[in-house]
């Protein structure tokens, strides 16, 4: 807190137009903070209450700002914002794949926060926020993408929880067909975030990943991804629009896929964890007939494996309650609002303790269940990448988008794929 | 000219000065943020790091050259001007004489086309993408009602037909900007000239084509020429219907998505000098054109 303060005055000082108020030295006194929350699921009044019972708490003041519903579009407003140093929204829910992008912009909070608030969290996640030996966000909540099932459907027509995407191509297939002959003529086999925009990227590297395809680009910045196993992945991938994904599904996000699911017109979903609480709630036609699993791997020997989400809390460094904002972000990723969030929302927490709290594991049983998926999540390569992430991530999409949509041979749309990621990393330099 | 009076040439001062400060600030607004864009457009520049750049050449016009997605920019953009003013052309034309004509109610008629115009581009493909929602949108509901398509269609998830999709709205959108402005054009028309031809026993085809449609176009060419460089420039519709899908991206949307989704600021920049240079070429062209057709006349 103290450190904070004495971080905020310079930064204050160095504004011109700062009202005369923040330069009294009471540290976060009635200051205005504005949050930018998610607007997916119930993310959104999660972090409205959150941050409410904080501004009460502490006598201060929070305007909670809505943002757009694909991280993409969210992205692109942080950097118009960032890069017009404007300290508008003070703190700022980020992507794990971001900080890189991001970090000049945000407070480092190693100075900020007590040493022991940022060793409650993984290690690995507090890692993936530090950029060039400076704290840039907290982690709020972690994801992998999961696979949800309709426990009801699988048993009745004698099925197992598939362990190979072959496998879940037939269950759905002929899961969909006897349901279609029984009169339910909407059903479909699987849903998934099919849309030219970054969830389509987190889908298809898990697919990508389960067949042992690799990660896009390696870890030495290698570009990878024009490879037999990947190829064989997509091409499945592929096989499954119009056959047992609705053509829709090239436009799906998150809600849409959800929608789908949670009416009741699908067999599987590939979606993250948030998704468990809503399908659970007292209105959701399938409350109760759901399941939860790792995504299927690819072919005998393939690895399950979820690509690795999960939103960050950072301090805008342009902000004018840098303070308050910092104390904001601490309470919103502490123990107790983790827990709330991963009560009412699945959120998955980021503090170990919380993986063995009974409250949250009857609330949410797969978060104790898929612990080693949640810990052991494939990283989209945007460490490697940095600045250039969002390029190669569109470029991946827009790649696989190709593919599945026909408008391209897997084989072919990889090789065009290679090509532009090697010229855009001048050839593995970044 | 040589020989100027010294009050003319006096007026000629006063003129200056009464221009200038128009043009001082169209120079700070316009001029400087051009001047800056086509800078960057041979520099390396990011949106993250603006202020360490080094200059390029023309290494990013080489680039865009050899861009795939560059070129699927211009070409929508190119097919979304060429067709939606057309529609709207004929369209507006054919609303304009409608509403010329005495019927009652006109003044009524003639406030209700107005309303797509009036609304907010970014409100109505909001509103039109609820339309065209492959699950629950209207249109879908309505085309399988009347027989028209046998499944659900995704209108602006299917490269195929998002591009149209955005046609159709802005042609929803600016039929009643164009029919408008020939309304203006039919009613300075002399009504003898119609007297007359009525008398002398023309067709009503006959006298549209000889006698109203010459007498409007100048005004109508004028309608043309600021729709089409609107057109060239069209970023929201597209935006807000398809996001940045490179089948119905526009030059703008590409420069966009350079520039801010991906910073770079080189690259970005060399778009839109290129998107200027089109607006330009093309403004020049009309202008050059439009001269020689008015000496021909007075000839």
């Amino acid at each position: 807190m103290r450190a904070a303060f004495r971080l905020a005055v310079p930064l204050a000082v160095a504004f011109a137009s700062v009202p005369l108020g923040v330069l009294v030295p009471r540290p976060a006194a009635a200051a205005t903070v504005s949050i930018a929350c998610g607007s997916v699921g119930i993310e959104f009044d999660l972090c409205r209450s959150g941050a409410e019972a904080w501004a009460k708490r502490t006598g201060n003041e929070v305007r909670v700002v809505s943002t757009p519903k694909e991280s993409n579009e969210i992205l692109a407003l942080y950097q118009q914002l960032l890069s017009a140093k404007s300290g508008d929204i003070d703190v700022l829910r980020i992507d794990v794949v971001w900080p890189g992008l991001l970090a000049q912009h945000l407070v480092d909070l190693r100075t900020a926060v007590p040493k022991e608030v940022v060793d409650q969290h993984f290690a690995p996640i507090v890692q993936a926020n530090t950029v060039g030996g400076r704290l840039v966000a907290l982690p709020w909540f972690t994801d992998a993408g999961l696979l949800y099932y309709r426990k009801d459907l699988l048993e009745k027509y004698g099925r197992k929880v598939p362990a190979t995407w072959q496998e879940l191509t037939e269950a759905a297939r002929s899961i969909q067909e006897a349901e279609r002959k029984a009169g339910n003529g909407k059903m479909w086999g699987f849903v998934f975030q099919g849309r030219a925009y970054e969830g389509l990227t987190c889908n298809a590297l898990e697919w990508v990943d389960s067949f042992g395809g690799g990660t896009i680009v390696d870890p030495s910045g290698k570009v990878t991804i024009d490879n037999p196993k990947a190829a064989e992945a997509i091409r499945l991938a592929a096989s499954w629009v119009k056959t047992i994904s609705p053509p829709g599904v090239l436009n799906y996000a998150e809600e849409e896929a959800r929608g789908a699911f949670q009416s009741g017109s699908a067999v599987f979903m590939r979606n993250w964890p948030y998704a468990w609480a809503l399908s659970q709630a007292e209105d959701s036609p399938v409350k109760g007939r759901v399941g939860v699993a790792p995504l299927p791997g690819g072919g005998a020997g393939g690895k399950h494996t979820g690509t690795l989400g999960g939103w960050q809390l950072a301090v805008n460094r342009y902000s004018k309650n840098v303070a308050a904002a910092v104390d904001l972000a601490v309470h919103l990723t502490g123990p107790a609002e983790q827990k709330r969030a991963a009560i009412t929302a699945s959120l998955n927490p980021t503090i170990p303790a919380l993986y063995k709290d009974p409250e949250v594991l009857k609330a949410a049983p797969f978060i104790g269940e898929l612990y080693d998926t949640f810990t052991n999540a494939v990283a989209r390569p945007s460490r490697v990448t940095a600045d250039r992430y969002n390029q190669v991530s569109s470029e991946f999409w827009n790649a696989v988008h190709d593919a599945l949509s026909g408008r391209a041979t897997p084989e072919a749309s990889l090789k065009a794929l290679d090509g532009k990621l090697r010229r855009l990393s001048r050839d593995g330099k970044w | 000219m040589a020989a100027a009076s010294p009050l003319l040439r006096q007026r000629r001062r006063a003129a200056v000065l009464f221009v200038l400060p128009m043009l001082l600030v169209l120079a700070a607004v316009a001029g400087w943020p051009l001047l800056r864009t086509i800078y960057f457009a041979f520099t390396d520049a990011r949106l993250s790091t603006l202020e360490t750049h080094r200059l390029v050449g023309l290494e990013n016009f080489v680039a865009l050259a050899a861009d795939p997605d560059w070129w699927r920019a211009v070409r929508s953009t190119l097919l979304f001007t060429a067709i939606s003013v057309a529609l709207e052309t004929v369209l507006g034309l054919v609303i304009a004489l409608t509403l010329n004509a005495h019927l009652p109610g006109r003044g009524l008629l003639r406030a209700a086309v107005l309303v797509p115009w009036a609304i907010p581009t970014v409100v109505s493909a909001q509103m039109w993408n609820w339309m065209f929602n492959d699950l629950y949108g209207v249109l879908n509901a309505m085309f399988l009602a009347l027989g028209l398509i046998d499944v659900p269609r995704a209108w602006t998830a299917d490269p195929d037909l998002a591009l149209f999709a955005v046609i159709a709205v802005d042609v929803w959108k600016t039929t009643p900007f164009m029919a408008l402005l020939t309304l203006a054009a039919l009613q300075l028309l002399p009504a003898e000239l119609h007297e007359a031809a009525r008398i002398d026993g023309a067709s009503p085809l006959r006298v549209f084509w000889r006698i109203t449609l010459p007498l409007i176009r100048p005004a109508l060419m004028v309608a043309v020429v600021f729709r089409t460089l609107d057109a060239l420039r069209v970023f929201d519709l597209p935006y807000v219907l398809t996001g940045n899908s490179r089948y119905t991206a526009s030059m703008a949307v590409f420069a966009r998505q350079r520039l801010v989704d991906f910073q770079d600021v080189g690259y970005g920049s060399a778009a839109s000098t290129f998107l200027f240079l089109v607006i330009a070429v093309f403004t020049a062209i009309t202008f050059t054109a439009g001269r020689v057709r008015l000496q021909g006349a007075g000839a």
